[in-house]
């Protein structure tokens, strides 16, 4: 799981059946600010589960446990979720 | 799921049975910055996506949900063909060939 921003949303006519009714949700994951020169980790294509839109911080599981909330069962094309919308937090400065 | 560009074709003869007759595409997933993306993804589509096309690609069980059976040697697929995305940063867009974007 990670915690990241959404900065897009993606339209596919063309695809599995089973993706039919999921808003598809960019999402940019969190960085520590500190780290100088890591390379940029790949954007991640979630599943919405919890009404998120662009500009959200949100919090994104993979595998079963983001099938978990989508609650549509474990035979869909879908393997990263948006599971929670972020209020505050505390920790490291992220971005 | 990632989200990336069709990059090339691959091809195997010998290989596991269970990947009889599945096609294998290579996909270069976006990254957020203007770096190089990640490492190249081979990924099985049954989508018959074409080189150039924004796919996405889902692993795991997803992934062999859309291979038609879980009892696939095989954790990366095809299940979307992006038609366009919009960016917080403004507008909808379709990716063009070499990833630029294109207003709609």
């Amino acid at each position: 799981m990670f915690t990241g921003k959404v900065i897009g949303e993606v339209w596919a006519t063309r695809r599995h059946a089973t993706l039919e009714g999921f808003k598809l949700l960019l999402v940019e994951p969190f960085e520590v600010a500190t780290r100088v020169g890591g390379r940029k980790q790949g954007l991640v294509v979630a599943a919405d589960s919890v009404d998120a839109g662009v500009g959200d911080e949100v919090i994104v599981a993979y595998g079963r446990a983001g099938r978990t909330a989508l609650g549509q069962g474990h035979d869909i094309a879908v393997e990263a979720a948006v599971v929670a919308v972020v209020d505050s937090r505390t920790g490291p400065e992220l971005g | 799921m990632l989200m990336g560009r069709v990059v090339g074709n691959v091809w195997a003869t010998r290989k596991a049975e269970s990947l009889i007759g599945m096609r294998m595409l290579l996909v270069r997933p976006f990254t957020t910055g203007k770096e190089e993306a990640q490492d190249i993804i081979v990924a099985g589509d049954p989508l018959g996506a074409g080189m150039g096309e924004t796919v996405l690609v889902a692993f795991g069980r997803a992934a062999r949900t859309v291979l038609g059976s879980q009892d696939v040697g095989w954790q990366a697929a095809v299940v979307a063909i992006v038609d366009s995305i919009s960016l917080a940063d403004g507008g909808t867009f379709e990716l063009g060939e070499h990833g630029e974007r294109i207003p709609t």
